[in-house]
């Protein structure tokens, strides 16, 4: 991470991470925000992959299940210890997503979105249909709470700072490689793929390294997800849930960890907040959508700088107007 | 974006906030989850609609022992993490001393957890048999088991010595359940599954599959599914010119059911909760007074038909009604209350938890019906 600003900066996230519990204790948001620190790993996970190295995913949703589904059979059925599960879960879906993204990342463009898509539905199917190892479509349950010495994380309480403190390592890791010679050759391959590998960067290898760290971070999510809620079902990995993560980078910002922050909380809590209009709900929702796109492209992250610059010099406009 | 704007919004949804946190003291607040939208909505949505209606009426005949009842709805979309986070609203921001639904069966499982933890009783109003099997100290449920609607076509099925069966399941959570009680279940009736296939819930022809079943042995075919895939089977079936007895799950029963296959239901049969059958029903039915008091309602509130999904939530205030009543509106007192629930005639059956049944219905719950003329009649 370079210069004691960006350094700063993390702390401070840091410690509003750590001390926001107590704003929420006693309340079901604390719950919530559990979820959403799920769904920051997922997408900064999708960030890297989409963001830096310009690469398409319609299937990271299936990652995530994967994770999941390994996670829950491993320590459930055959007894594993559950952070054992997480790290064998993680390791085995990189090398799954490595192999897979050497005939998938040679595709561009629409035809990536395709496969990476096809991916997805092919293994929500399996969740489905292998009955005898998922339980299939009535969902999997009796995953054990991870423990750690006297700690159980049953609670919300718990489980916050159980995901939270993985957020926070992977945004620290994230940020970091961005700022490393590998963020770099991203970027280089995301604006201009040939230009890239004249300079003498491995794009091929590169993007399909890429691709199994994002598929490692999700799945990773995806055994924090099944211990917290200790029962999962294959509607939880749809592709629904591939299109979700991809508005929460889009909405939060295009190449910015932080952003993929914002975006995730974002569309977390935001349906929270607005289930008093209920039945309007979908409606305000979809359109709220719509007018973040149209009026900030480049996402939550960049637009919040340039408002807060703004704000002062409006006020002052404002008294000078008055007087 | 101006900065009036923005102030304007928030404030608009500052008092949209405060208008939602306006409540009356002295009432008792249960909250419900069922996921009006989403894919599962064809049960969520007239779950909400009686829900809402029995709290209505019960408020308007002075409530339970004076105190009024207050229903705090959310929806789940039918998705398991939602419905988590809004069980933990319930209990937490709303401080329920009870909670009905959800709608299906994964979500209920996904709920559990939460329940047990927070010892909030719970009444699913989802069907799957492992929701009370094993017992949960805090989680009871209205809807029928699958494994007794399995029982009654099986029982029909060996008075005829028909043995050969073909069964052809959707893979949903619906599906799945059907095919492990229709597995499971087989060998007590003698009865020999020589063909086990699955549909896809979206499928629009079905037809590779009955002709596999057409080239078996089978004497009849069962199908497990919720509309529109059974309807199409239906016709598909016809148009094979298939000739054994075909039966289907309870969860095409209704009137929605004939009106989608059309002339292809003739003869259809299937076990279905005696709600749409109720003016059919035999005098002496203990069941029949609550089922057209129900019908009667339903029909002037909403214009539509109340079907069995309608009635799970039915019972379920009902019971909840009862066991405040019996046991004061403390979750310990209704949870305790629920257990000594003793014939209870509802629209989903009769009605006896005890502690260790928290499903509470038998097979009489079901009766066997069939569609004649375009109308669904007691099947013989």
């Amino acid at each position: 991470m370079g210069g004691a600003k960006e350094l700063l900066k993390y702390g401070l996230f840091a410690a509003t991470i750590l001390l926001a519990p107590y704003l929420f204790s006693g309340s079901y948001l604390l719950n919530v925000l559990v979820f959403a620190g799920i769904n920051t790993l997922l997408a900064v996970a999708l960030n890297l992959l989409l963001g830096y190295a310009g690469q398409i995913s319609l299937g990271h949703a299936a990652f995530f299940g994967l994770g999941a589904y390994a996670s829950a059979i491993l320590t459930t059925t055959y007894d594993w210890n559950p952070w054992t599960a997480m790290a064998v879960a993680a390791l085995t879906v990189g090398a799954l997503a490595f192999a897979i993204g050497f005939p998938v990342l040679k595709l561009k463009g629409h035809y990536l979105a395709m496969a990476t898509l096809g991916l997805g539905i092919i293994i929500q199917i399996v969740f489905n249909e292998w009955v005898d190892m998922t339980d299939g479509p009535s969902g999997f349950s009796g995953i054990p709470n991870l423990t750690l010495g006297p700690l159980t994380f049953d609670s919300d309480r718990m489980n916050y700072y159980l995901v939270w403190i993985f957020v926070l390592g992977c945004v620290f890791f994230s940020l970091n490689l961005a700022n490393s010679r590998i963020g770099r050759a991203c970027r280089a391959i995301h604006d201009a793929e040939v230009a890239a590998r004249v300079v003498g960067v491995n794009a091929r290898l590169l993007k399909v390294q890429i691709f199994a760290l994002s598929a490692m971070i999700c799945a990773l999510a995806g055994s924090l997800y099944a211990h917290v809620m200790t029962f999962i079902a294959p509607s939880s990995f749809g592709f629904t849930v591939s299109v979700e993560l991809l508005t929460m980078v889009v909405i939060g910002g295009l190449g910015s960890i932080y952003g993929s922050f914002l975006g995730a909380l974002l569309l977390t809590l935001l349906p929270e907040f607005l289930s008093v209009m209920h039945d309007y709900e979908i409606v305000f929702y979809g359109g709220l959508l719509m007018v973040m796109t149209i009026f900030m492209p480049d996402g939550l992250v960049r637009v919040m700088p340039a408002l807060c610059r703004r704000l002062p010099s409006l006020r002052r406009a404002k008294e000078d107007a008055d007087a | 974006m101006s900065t009036r704007m923005m102030t304007t919004a928030l404030v608009a949804a500052m008092l949209l906030l405060s208008t939602s946190l306006a409540c009356a003291a002295g009432t008792i607040k249960i909250g419900a989850l069922f996921s009006v939208t989403g894919p599962p909505a064809f049960l969520g949505e007239p779950e909400r609609n009686s829900a809402q209606m029995v709290v209505n009426e019960i408020n308007r005949s002075g409530g339970i022992r004076g105190q009024q009842l207050q229903l705090v709805v959310y929806d789940t979309n039918g998705d398991p993490t939602k419905a988590v986070q809004m069980a933990t609203r319930l209990i937490k921001d709303d401080h329920v001393v009870a909670i009905i639904g959800p709608s299906t069966t994964g979500e209920t499982m996904a709920v559990i957890p939460v329940v047990e933890k927070d010892r909030i009783p719970m009444i699913s109003c989802s069907a799957g048999s492992k929701i009370t099997e094993p017992v949960k100290r805090y989680v009871f449920k209205t809807a029928q088991n699958d494994s007794l609607a399995v029982a009654k076509i099986y029982e029909q099925l060996q008075r005829q010595r028909l043995q050969r069966v073909a069964i052809l399941t959707v893979s949903d959570g619906f599906g799945a359940s059907g095919r492990e009680q229709l597995k499971a279940l087989a060998g007590r009736y003698g009865i020999h599954l020589v063909v086990d296939d699955t549909y896809g819930p979206k499928d629009t022809d079905m037809t590779s599959q009955l002709t596999r079943i057409r080239a078996s042995q089978a004497q009849a075919l069962i199908v497990w599914g919720t509309n529109p895939g059974p309807a199409v089977i239906a016709k598909n079936f016809r148009q094979l010119g298939l000739r054994i007895p075909l039966y289907m799950s309870h969860g095409v029963s209704s009137k929605k059911f004939i009106a989608l296959a059309g002339a292809a239901a003739e003869g259809v049969k299937l076990p279905s909760g005696k709600v749409l059958v109720a003016d059919l029903l035999p005098k002496r039915d203990p069941q029949r007074a609550a089922l057209l008091a129900f019908i009667r309602d339903y029909q002037r509130h909403y214009r539509t038909e109340g079907d069995h999904f309608a009635g799970h939530a039915w019972d379920a205030v009902m019971l909840l009604k009862m066991a405040i009543a019996n046991g004061g509106a403390t979750p310990e007192g209704i949870r305790q209350a629920l257990e000594r629930t003793r014939n209870f005639h509802g629209i989903g059956g009769t009605f006896n938890y005890s502690p260790t049944d928290h499903a509470g219905l038998t097979k009489d719950a079901f009766v066997m019906v069939q569609v004649r003329r375009g109308n669904w009649v007691l099947a013989p």
